[in-house]
């Protein structure tokens, strides 16, 4: 016997098979940000009121670079995540959801993608 | 068991106005808020990191932003998010493993969330205020 409905079976949509990695990826990039983001917060408190040089020093040192650099990459990346689920849920017209899905998965990867240059750039030196 | 008829016609589930206030609620809308109140601060990062590469005018100008009452208040607001998304998370990843699914639990986290979040965010501007002054 089948368990699936029978408006399940005529609709024939199925499971896209996506949903777990969504679920497991979110949590892994939620735990990794534990860390992460109470480093940044300690950091962004430390440099509160610093000078363009003082930055730029801070930012040079390998532990900053690398950490500050997965910090914007994981954020985004979990904010995502994130913002897809807001869409599926609000958002009915599925063409319309579509353009927008696309649109924040682009400026997300985008923006991580300029973030992590921009503190490669000040920490490898011009 | 396959009785049931095919129709897309099905009961929907009544509005949020219907049921009573509870803490939980607000806790659960307040997680979604503060991680899209996030998402906008990350690219306020990403705008400040770009301003710090781009060199010291730029960096000035960015921190003239950040130290502007609105700039003041969105500083506010995202610490307060993330602070608050960081422990509610946490609470979200102990009902993941399996626990905390008592009514008391339930309870008992949502106000230990928000007593951590405020207090760590009290914390934060108490040091950023002293040091400013």
């Amino acid at each position: 016997m089948s368990m699936q409905s029978p408006l399940s079976r005529a609709k024939g949509m199925g499971s896209a098979k996506e949903g777990l990695h969504h679920w497991v990826v979110q949590r892994f990039t939620g735990i990794a940000l534990v860390p992460l983001s109470l480093w940044f917060m300690w950091s962004m408190v430390c440099l509160a009121g610093a000078e363009h040089a003082e930055v730029v020093a801070w930012m040079q040192a390998p532990v900053n670079a690398v950490s500050l650099s997965l910090f914007v990459g994981v954020a985004l990346y979990h904010s995502a995540l994130g913002v897809q689920v807001v869409l599926e849920d609000y958002i009915s017209h599925e063409g319309f959801r579509m353009v927008k899905m696309i649109v924040q998965k682009f400026l997300h990867y985008f923006l991580a993608a300029l973030g992590i240059f921009c503190v490669l750039q000040v920490a490898l030196g011009a | 068991m396959s009785q049931s008829q095919p129709s897309t016609n099905r009961p929907m589930s009544p509005h949020l106005q219907v049921y009573r206030w509870q803490i939980t609620m607000t806790l659960s809308i307040l997680h979604r808020a503060t991680g899209v109140a996030l998402t906008f601060g990350a690219f306020a990062l990403v705008a400040w990191l770009v301003a710090v590469a781009a060199g010291p005018e730029a960096y000035a100008a960015a921190q003239a932003c950040l130290h502007s009452p609105v700039g003041a208040v969105l500083a506010f607001g995202w610490s307060f998010s993330l602070y608050y998304h960081l422990c509610n998370g946490i609470r979200h990843l102990v009902w993941d493993a399996g626990s905390g699914y008592s009514m008391k639990g339930l309870y008992t986290g949502g106000y230990i969330v928000v007593a951590v979040s405020v207090a760590l965010t009290a914390a934060t501007w108490a040091v950023l205020l002293g040091g400013a002054a």
